[in-house]
């Protein structure tokens, strides 16, 4: 493979992303002797300080410096990635809320194929990659083609690839603020206004040691109290998924995954969660996962340390019941 | 406002289990119940309301054969005021590029201020609503949950990022914008609301109407393609108790005392 390949590395607050070193096992997967460009936009000190740490990991680190770029706005940045990479490279960026926004306009853009959230690089031959991917949930995974021979942008699934500590690189710092910005900065369609942080919930479900996650399986809001029941004989707080806050059942405080809360308790009680990648991205430190759900070849099966395959509408007050007869 | 909406049908994933076929090339069809995608339903509520507060039209398009009509028809009973089916045999094989250059076309014959699809859908891409706004040089802000609209020239959106935080933006419209579950209640269909629109012609736009030249979409346009599907190796996965509730049961409390998950 010929093709430079380059990745976009995300910082929030002078912190370099996790994403940034998985890149390069990423795109070393397609050529074990590529040299990554890692591409950094930012805003004076905290950027220099994020491309120090980052030059240590990549054989070369392009950086974009402007106040505006103070926080990352896509439809800012998409235009000045335009302009400095080349046609017919690789880009790699993460695929989370930031290049979600940003990627697929990029790959129109740079007019290059779009290969969206891989989860896994399998050959590279004849001008195209072999990639793993995943749909319906997660139920089910694909091999697909991507012709790379006009470039293309691939985002990656978080957490897929292994990060790469060797800090083998040492690369250098190239500005390319000015070829970036050339013509100048317009203050641009879409204006970023302000952060509005989440509220805080009567429960800091982060902090717990043991939680009882409740997801779709649940069916109706009324059966949330047999879910309540059993935390209360576990000694646990409730956390749930995505669909239970959509339907308004409980807060958002209580959501656990990569856009709700990052939870690391010690013991997990999956129940009716089927467990997509973004629930799953929620739950750190290694707990034990127990997942029960009536659905065989739910994804939390794979997640899980323990699994019970029952309708948890059954299966949840015959546990209550037990706990609580143990406990007297 | 004229706003477009942007829907597929799918697989209903909280109806059915989708599983591969036998020789890989497709997941099992026999039997699988359809819906619109989950994420389109929130963009289709949200430009009712939109259109309710404002004035204006909404209008439903989806990329697709004949069957696909049906879900363009429900979302009209839910209250849209048009509905289109964009069909040709030259758009079978299409990548998600493929899919935007389609809407592109049809976009251009209107005069809509506001487009919104669905955040993802079946296949996970979340591709054609920045594509489309790419190809159009209009704006365009992914995963929104909240709307609100300021005047004929611009929009208020919060954006779904990490940690439950909400990221703001004005923007200027026309703009394309991805719709995040949650951003409202979808109102609840009726038969007599699907009655009331059986019978309504829904106008078929090929690419002969949209002046599309057949090897630009397609399977021969298309850089992406998908050779199989196949479940993964299961690895380490989780070990399923068996036996009588009671038994398994029994087994779990004794796993969770020994973990610390009973206090």
């Amino acid at each position: 493979m010929a093709q430079q390949v380059f990745a976009y590395v995300i910082h929030k607050n002078g912190v370099v992303d996790d994403t940034a070193l998985e890149m390069i096992t990423a795109a070393g997967r397609l050529n074990s002797d590529v040299s990554v460009t890692a591409v950094i936009a930012g805003s004076g000190a905290e950027l220099d300080g994020v491309c120090k740490v980052v030059a240590s990991s990549f054989s070369e680190v392009w950086k974009i410096d402007n106040e505006a770029l103070a926080y990352i706005n896509a439809e800012m940045i998409r235009p000045m990635l335009t302009r400095i990479l080349p046609k017919e490279g690789i880009v790699l960026i993460p695929h989370e809320h930031f290049g979600m926004d940003m990627a697929p306009g990029l790959s129109v853009k740079l007019d290059a194929a779009y290969l969206p959230d891989a989860v896994d690089f399998e050959s590279i031959e004849d001008g195209k990659i072999k990639a793993v991917r995943e749909e319906y949930g997660g139920q089910v995974s694909t091999h697909v083609l991507c012709d790379i021979s006009q470039g293309a942008v691939i985002t990656i699934r978080p957490g897929s690839f292994k990060a790469d500590e060797s800090k083998s690189a040492g690369g250098n710092i190239v500005d390319k603020t000015a070829e970036a910005i050339e013509g100048g900065l317009s203050e641009g369609v879409r204006r970023f206004l302000e952060i509005v942080e989440a509220e805080v919930g009567d429960v800091d479900i982060t902090k717990s040691d043991i939680l009882v996650s409740v997801g779709r399986g649940i069916e109706d809001e009324d059966n949330l109290e047999m879910v309540f029941d059993l935390a209360k004989a576990m000694g646990a707080d409730v956390s749930c998924s995505r669909p239970i806050v959509d339907a308004k059942w409980l807060e958002k405080s209580r959501q656990v995954g990569t856009s709700g809360k990052i939870v690391k308790p010690k013991v997990y009680m999956a129940l009716g969660i089927s467990g997509s990648f973004q629930h799953l991205g929620g739950l750190k430190g290694a707990p034990f996962v127990v997942a029960v759900n009536k659905n065989p070849k739910a994804p939390i099966f794979q997640a899980a340390d323990v699994g019970v395959v029952d309708d948890i509408l059954d299966f949840v007050p015959e546990l209550t019941d037990r706990i609580n007869e143990i406990k007297g | 406002m004229e706003i477009l909406v942007c829907v597929k049908r799918v697989p209903d994933t909280s109806e059915n289990e989708i599983e591969v076929n036998r020789d890989g090339t497709d997941i099992e069809r026999d039997d699988l119940v359809y819906s619109v995608n989950e994420w389109d339903n929130y963009a289709v509520e949200e430009a009712i309301q939109i259109r309710d507060k404002v004035g204006g039209n909404v209008t439903v398009v989806t990329v697709g054969e004949e069957e696909d009509e049906e879900i363009v028809r429900r979302e009209m009973a839910m209250g849209a005021d048009n509905g289109v089916l964009l069909s040709d045999d030259a758009f079978n094989g299409s990548d998600g590029k493929g899919i935007a250059a389609v809407l592109k076309a049809e976009v251009e014959k209107g005069k809509y201020d506001l487009i919104l699809t669905g955040a993802q859908s079946d296949k996970g891409a979340g591709q054609v609503g920045g594509m489309l706004a790419a190809m159009l040089d209009w704006p365009y802000a992914s995963l929104v949950n909240l709307l609100e609209v300021i005047d004929d020239k611009k929009i208020i959106v919060g954006r779904e990022i990490a940690g439950g935080n909400q990221e703001m933006n004005e923007i200027d419209l026309p703009c394309v914008l991805s719709i995040q579950t949650g951003i409202n209640e979808p109102r609840y269909v009726g038969i007599r609301g699907i009655r009331k629109v059986a019978s309504l012609e829904i106008p078929v736009h090929t690419s002969g109407d949209l002046g599309i030249a057949a090897d630009a979409v397609g399977e021969s346009g298309a850089r992406i393609k998908r050779l199989d599907y196949f479940v993964p190796d299961p690895g380490e996965g989780a070990e399923i108790l068996e036996g009588s509730t009671d038994e398994i049961v029994d087994k779990l409390v004794e796993l969770l005392k020994a973990k610390g998950g009973i206090k």
